[in-house]
């Protein structure tokens, strides 16, 4: 019972830090799911320099942690001149980190399209970007779907990271309060709740989602 | 000391985290993975519940809530048992959801295969479905390993110090523009160490396609 009357009490700061979690993953995915299509149509470029830069960026942005990310941006830029607000820094690393999975993801869907869809369009006489946006994307991105809200979940996730650049999202709000009262079990456990309160069933619709799409294909 | 042998002097520590969250999940997803899949309702959601709790909340709030928030008697989590535990746990949850996948994706007819020859449940648990179950699930376990690696880069936030914690305090000491080579560095050093395991997991999977499909 006790516990109930401290969350209580807790639960407004908590959910200041929460609305900033929100925001710096709705911005990273804003950006980062654009930036992913972009990404995934170098990525399958002809142009050996447009591919290879396509490719160097994907890597970097799956491959080194999100948090070396977040502290090159919050950091490293600094020390050459380039710096950022904590909450900027975030979301540029978070949105690169976004980009790079949702690529990925996005040239798998695009990759699925027939062939012969390629082919009708340019038997149609239709023009790149008509093919592209028209044709291809449209049918590519529905298969693609429940990556990307993985992927969204996943972001989420991440912005607690930016707890380690006292970016004062979630878990830095959490920090903050328990250092005061040292009630860190307590501060702790409402902190993964209002996480899981939101991922848990942000991945339950997005098994639905699965499922159905199984189902049609 | 220079930026390199700096990050390096943090590897021995962060290969240490990674594969002991390793075992510890391979072996602990096992039971999870049979609770997933039971016949039983009741056992099947709670394995479910605690499944998705685990995995819906990030990994940095578990590995806070051992180092800070776990004191039992005189007993407290160093930076380092924290940071094994935390992820070991987490490695079990997404461990057992990769086999209970494995499992599923078993052709129903193995198992009743198995049954029309008489074969005893546990024989056709791990005589049949397990060794077919790890062969799908082989390149799933190994992306998880490369995902297992980078998240060890979180035990940094509670002071273990590896190769991130290595580089902030080479960054710290370091204001000027070379302060920035440990992140790069680093960064690198992730990507190669992920290099091999990626490859096997191309690997398996090539192979595993022959052995299921050909």
């Amino acid at each position: 019972m006790n516990w109930l009357i401290e969350w209580a009490a807790y639960l407004p700061q908590l959910m200041s830090g929460l609305g900033v979690s929100l925001m710096i993953a709705g911005v990273s995915i804003l950006a980062g799911y654009p930036l992913g299509l972009v990404l995934s149509v170098m990525v399958g470029a002809k142009n050996l320099a447009v591919r290879t830069l396509g490719l160097a960026v994907v890597e970097i942005g799956r491959g080194a942690p999100a948090l070396v990310i977040l502290y090159l941006f919050y950091y490293g830029l600094p020390k050459f001149g380039i710096a950022f607000e904590s909450i900027t820094a975030a979301c540029l690393a978070l949105s690169w980190n976004a980009a790079a999975y949702s690529s990925e993801i996005m040239r798998a869907g695009l990759q699925s399209v027939a062939r012969g869809q390629h082919e009708a369009s340019a038997a149609l006489g239709l023009s790149w970007s008509h093919t592209f946006f028209r044709v291809i994307m449209p049918q590519g991105m529905r298969s693609a779907i429940p990556g990307l809200m993985g992927v969204a979940i996943q972001m989420f996730q991440g912005t607690s990271l930016a707890y380690a650049i006292a970016v004062p999202e979630l878990m830095k709000s959490a920090y903050n309060i328990g250092s005061q009262d040292f009630n860190y079990l307590q501060i702790f456990t409402l902190a993964g709740i209002c996480y899981a309160a939101i991922s848990m069933p942000a991945t339950w619709i997005t098994v639905y989602f699965e499922k159905r799409m199984a189902r049609h294909a | 000391m220079d930026a390199f042998s700096a990050v390096l002097q943090g590897l021995p520590m962060t290969l240490l985290l990674t594969v002991s969250a390793f075992v510890i999940g391979i072996v602990g997803a096992v039971p999870l993975a049979v609770g997933l899949s039971s016949p039983n309702a009741v056992l099947r959601l709670v394995c479910r519940l605690f499944v998705d709790l685990v995995r819906g909340v990030p990994i940095i709030v578990w590995l806070f809530l051992l180092k800070f928030g776990i004191q039992i008697g005189t007993f407290k989590f160093n930076p380092v048992g924290a940071a094994i535990v935390g992820l070991g746990v987490v490695s079990i949850a997404y461990l057992a959801e990769i086999y209970r996948g494995g499992l599923e994706s078993v052709p129903r007819g193995q198992n009743e295969a198995a049954d029309a020859l008489g074969l005893a449940r546990s024989t056709t648990f791990y005589r049949v479905l397990v060794p077919q179950a790890f062969r799908i699930v082989s390149p799933s376990i190994a992306t998880y390993l490369t995902g297992l690696l980078k998240d060890s880069s979180i035990a940094s936030t509670i002071i273990v110090a590896e190769m991130v914690f290595q580089s902030q305090s080479f960054a710290r000491q370091h204001p000027t523009v070379e302060g920035i080579l440990p992140y790069v560095l680093v960064g690198i050093l992730y990507i190669v160490l992920s290099l091999p395991v990626a490859y096997l997991s191309r690997s398996l999977d090539a192979r595993m396609r022959k052995a299921v499909y050909a």
